[in-house]
């Protein structure tokens, strides 16, 4: 047995699936044992059943592993909800309702979570929390906001200028992507899933990726992995730039915004150089990668990492250490560690208050067994701790490429596509990427002729929401932008 | 301060001077299709897009469809399929999108003199993303950032649509979000305009055929400049309301 891997499988013949009452049980028991719950969801099987799906992220000796439990239900029928006692699962179980019409009883607000199928524009529809009171107030902002930006709605619970509680309404992006998924061949999927969450292209094609190639029973080259590593990373750097640049922006400290953002453009292009795309696009493929790094590239991107490194070093210290930076971020979007846990916030969002979760670090695989990466965390939970914990993530991502690129041993210009093969039928296979925001999980399960019977999607932004309608509590309702962007999550990763 | 002088000395100068003569390394940009035959009976291109952007007999590329993912490039036989780094691929007509055998290039965006008069100096623009991904609204983003800096040649984005001049559409157009963009353009005085970026704009593609699109809105408003690309580079949007406006650079 190797290093615990970012995919598992199971043959959906050999696992006999628990009636709904006993699966929810054991789900329960799973978390009561301190397992956390990376994903749960349904899918709606022949006649009105429903097949359910629970993954688990356990620890064997020190070792995580990932377990699945399945379930079974018709529509309609109801199981005693999970949320209740473990608040992790609210979100997941208010998709599986709305997809699939299972009754989670008792859940504590079961609302929709993006509109779709019947619910389609009923979106005027959603029913939000009232408050009620003297001097109390209401603010709706969105689903168009004042930026370049996706569209959500942001409903606002007020007492004079300070915020009770904030409702968050996405929905607005739903494209239906899951079921596109399953009306084309599952090796030409790239494209696509470069575009369920455009800012991940790298993190969702590397996860589709590793769950076909398992499905198929082949393995890709080293060079490969490490090419998609550094694809993975440089996407992280980028994307932690860009949200630097916007928190710079909104707390108006002009020459931050300006700096992070050429600083990004110089990561995406070199991207670009790599590829063809400042995102990404067409590099990572079934069987491999499109592009390697020939010797001239490889020395291209080290060199841009030198003098990238040198410029952010500078700006980085200027901004941390400037009174007027610190007197807006600190204590201001507070989350808790116990609430971070309870909600199974995930990702960078999670890590800002202290847990210590890193897929690449719990589920390494060979690659990042070979280069490991550093786990970091901050303690304070606030928007400060979610700007410097960036700052060090893209410092810890600049030095493990340079590990890899430095490293002798393997020739990237070698990294090519290989042969993948027909995926094996009946099979489940979910893997799990973590992406700048977190951990991107994909659910792929195969009908008994090999095609694609079910493509699951979840973006860390799915259970992170919650996380920042809570940091808002008890702040001024001014400070909500600076709040929104240290969290920088995906409208259109929950929306689909 | 010493930190702020520092950081403003790294900074250095990072604007593109002309983006008209700027040439971006590395993009995979506007394809090229070479004059010679295709293998016989073959349609492996055709097979490989992701979009259902290649057409054969004259091979043609809609660019109104085409990722630029270059899926096509390795598969054909006779190599027939590549890719500059040109970044002009913008176009006034959905039509004129398409490159092929007989018509390799695009015609250039010519000015528009009723916009130019209008808008040639000042184009205000409001953002809606109906379904983007946020790899467009990222670049439309990045068109106001240093190196693009669309200011320069009094192009904005702006916060509300009663300040704007055009609206810049990205995403395929979803289903929930139709309304909300109905109200937007409303909300926009006239006179007004619409771009868009991005194959999902301009086509719904990859999304298209989704039963959570609703492209009906560009039935009624037909765009005054298209802008390919997943996502476009910026550069192709710069230099296509370049163009449009008769702005020079």
């Amino acid at each position: 047995m190797g290093p615990a891997k970012s995919v598992v499988m199971a043959l959906t013949q050999d696992v006999q699936p628990l009636g709904l009452d006993a699966w929810a049980s054991a789900c329960a028991q799973a978390m009561a044992e301190g397992e956390r719950l990376l994903t749960l969801f349904g899918r709606i099987d022949e006649d009105d059943s429903v097949v359910t799906t629970a993954v688990t992220l356990g620890n064997d000796n020190g070792e995580s592993r990932l377990n699945v439990l399945r379930g079974r239900g018709r529509r309609g029928d109801a199981f005693a909800s999970l949320t209740t006692a473990y608040p992790a699962a609210q979100m997941f179980e208010r998709e599986l309702w709305e997809q699939t019409g299972l009754q989670p009883t008792g859940h504590p607000w079961l609302k929709p979570v993006r509109f779709e199928g019947a619910r389609q524009q009923h979106m005027a529809d959603y029913p939000f929390f009232s408050v009620r009171g003297q001097e109390v107030h209401e603010v709706g902002v969105g689903p168009i906001h004042a930026s370049v930006i996706e569209p959500g709605h942001f409903r606002f619970m007020c007492h004079g200028e300070q915020v009770h509680h904030l409702e968050i309404q996405l929905g607005y992006q739903h494209r239906g992507v899951e079921a596109l998924l399953l009306q084309r061949p599952p090796m030409r999927l790239g494209s696509m899933v470069e575009s369920i969450v455009g800012d991940s292209s790298n993190a969702y094609a590397w996860g589709y990726c590793a769950a076909v190639e398992a499905l198929a029973g082949m393995q890709v080259s080293f060079a490969s992995d490490i090419v998609r590593g550094v694809a993975l990373e440089l996407e992280r750097v980028a994307m932690h730039l860009g949200t630097l640049t916007g928190m710079a922006t909104d707390i108006a400290f002009l020459q931050g915004g300006a700096t992070y953002g050429r600083l990004r453009t110089a990561i995406i292009n070199a991207t670009m150089r790599l590829c063809g795309s400042r995102f990404g696009r067409g590099w990572l493929r079934p069987g491999g990668v499109r592009f390697g790094l020939t010797p001239a590239l490889r020395q291209d991107l080290l060199s841009t990492l030198t003098a990238f490194s040198k410029d952010i070093a500078l700006v980085n210290d200027l901004m941390r250490n400037a009174r007027s930076v610190q007197s807006r971020l600190q204590g201001v979007g507070t989350v808790s560690l116990k609430a971070a846990q309870d909600l199974g916030l995930v990702g960078l969002a999670a890590r800002a208050c202290g847990v210590r979760f890193d897929t690449r670090a719990s589920l390494p695989g060979r690659l990042y067994t070979a280069h490991p990466v550093s786990v970091l965390h901050e303690d304070s939970g606030d928007c400060w701790a979610r700007l410097t914990l960036r700052m060090r993530e893209i410092d810890e991502s600049v030095r493990w490429v340079r590990e890899v690129l430095q490293a002798p041993e393997t020739d990237l210009a070698l990294a090519s596509i290989l042969s993948v093969g027909k995926l094996w039928p009946d099979t489940l296979c979910v893997s799990v990427r973590e992406g700048f925001r977190g951990p991107v999980v994909q659910a792929l399960e195969t009908a008994s002729d090999g095609s694609l019977l079910h493509y699951k999607v979840q973006d860390p932004s799915l259970v992170n929401w919650f996380g920042e309608a809570l940091a808002v509590r008890n702040n001024e309702i001014s400070d909500f932008p600076i709040c929104n962007k240290s969290f920088d999550l995906s409208y259109c990763g929950n929306d689909l | 301060m010493l930190k702020s002088i520092a950081v403003r000395v790294s900074q250095g100068s990072q604007f593109i001077p002309d983006p008209r003569q700027a040439s971006p390394p590395g993009f995979r940009g506007r394809p090229l299709i070479a004059a010679a035959d295709c293998a016989s009976g073959c349609d492996a291109c055709v097979a490989s897009c992701p979009t259902a952007a290649i057409t054969l007999n004259p091979v043609a590329i809609d660019l109104g469809r085409c990722v630029l993912c270059g899926d096509c490039e390795p598969v054909c036989p006779n190599a027939l399929i590549s890719f500059s780094n040109d970044v002009r691929m913008a176009a006034t007509d959905r039509q004129a999108l398409t490159v092929s055998q007989p018509r390799p290039e695009l015609d250039p965006v010519k000015v528009n003199q009723a916009l130019r008069q209008r808008f040639g100096r000042s184009l205000k623009l409001r953002s809606v993303s109906a379904g983007g991904c946020n790899g467009c609204e990222l670049e439309v983003n990045a068109l106001s950032n240093v190196n693009f800096d669309i200011g320069r040649y009094g192009i904005d984005i702006v916060a509300s649509p009663r300040h704007a001049d055009g609206l810049v559409l990205t995403g395929p157009i979803t289903r929930n979000m139709a309304q909300a963009l109905q109200l937007c353009w409303d909300a926009m005085p006239e006179p007004k305009l619409v771009i868009a970026v991005g194959a999902c704009a301009i086509s719904g593609s990859p999304f298209e055929g989704s039963s959570a699109i609703d492209r009906a809105f560009l039935s009624r408003f037909a765009p005054t400049l298209y802008v390919p690309g997943c996502p476009p580079h910026p550069l192709t949007f710069v230099r296509g309301v370049l163009d449009l406006l008769g702005i020079s650079s």
